[in-house]
């Protein structure tokens, strides 16, 4: 492997561990949101759930 | 909602790693060597469109903080807020490569006489100072119209950047878009193209995935709020 080879893989590498970190980050975050809908689930009690109609979250 | 918007995810995330998938593909495989800089010139297919795909995001959370100035659109604060964050990540990858690129052809990872590069870092460290604006405000109208006046601030800086490129004498980084076009042609200017919409809709995929995140995040305080 040449040294021009190395430096354009090494730019490449680079554009995808970020890549690959920020998503690592979102994926985290969307479990902790997932830990705090199941805390929230638990505290709304039985009765209330099922007469309450459910509006579904906009995502995206 | 804009008719983007109702692009389901899932469908932004495939047609993403296809792109990605098929600029790369053309990168390494299909493209011939440059005459002047041989292997290394691959590094521009992403270089650039990572550059321009960092302005168009900046230039995009200058759009919503006028809409919330203007409309007091509820929903552009945030989407202000997610832009800007989504430009820094991309003008990351833009120092980070370019100093690879420089390293090659100059033999040196940065250089303080080029204006090109020194402007992009003054208009990078100028979007690093929002976030610090930003939490350094209460959550409130407030926090929202400051971060929206200093969003549309910013973007004054891209056509000076641009400018002052032009009118710089004795450069040594390359300029690929003239008045006249791009400098290129053939297979250079297909595979530019394809890696150019590759980032394009990576960036618009993480845009909505992390806009998606901070909305949930805001309905949860909601309701922990209200059920407390």
């Amino acid at each position: 492997m040449t040294t021009s080879e190395k430096y354009v893989t090494a730019a490449y590498c680079v554009v995808f561990a970020v890549v690959l970190v920020y998503v690592l980050i979102m994926a985290l975050k969307l479990q902790r949101l997932e830990r705090e809908v199941d805390e929230l689930a638990e505290r709304v009690p039985e009765d209330d759930a099922e007469e309450t109609p459910r509006e579904p979250a906009r995502v995206g | 909602m804009g008719r983007t918007a109702r692009i389901p995810l899932p469908a932004l995330a495939v047609a993403s790693l296809v792109l990605v998938t098929t600029a790369l593909a053309f990168v390494f495989f299909v493209v011939p060597n440059d005459a002047n800089q041989g292997f290394s010139q691959r590094i521009f297919y992403f270089h650039v469109s990572i550059a321009l795909t960092a302005y168009a995001c900046f230039v995009g959370a200058a759009w919503k903080a006028f809409r919330h100035l203007t409309k007091q659109d509820p929903d552009a604060d945030l989407e202000s807020y997610v832009l800007v964050h989504q430009g820094l990540i991309f003008g990351t990858l833009v120092l980070l490569t370019g100093s690879i690129w420089a390293k090659i052809s100059w033999g040196h990872w940065w250089l303080w006489s080029e204006d090109q590069l020194v402007l992009f870092l003054v208009l990078f460290l100028f979007y690093c100072a929002y976030f610090m604006l930003r939490y350094s405000v209460d959550p409130g109208p407030r926090r929202a119209n400051l971060s929206a006046v200093y969003a549309l601030f910013g973007v004054v800086l891209i056509p000076v950047s641009f400018a002052a490129i032009r009118l710089a004498k004795g450069l040594i980084h390359p300029v690929v878009f003239t008045r006249h076009g791009p400098n290129f042609g053939g297979w250079i200017l297909v595979t530019y193209c394809i890696a150019q919409a590759a980032v394009l809709v990576l960036a618009y995929t993480l845009y909505r995935l992390e806009l998606g995140g901070k909305r949930l995040d805001g309905r949860l305080r909601e309701l922990r709020e209200a059920l407390a």
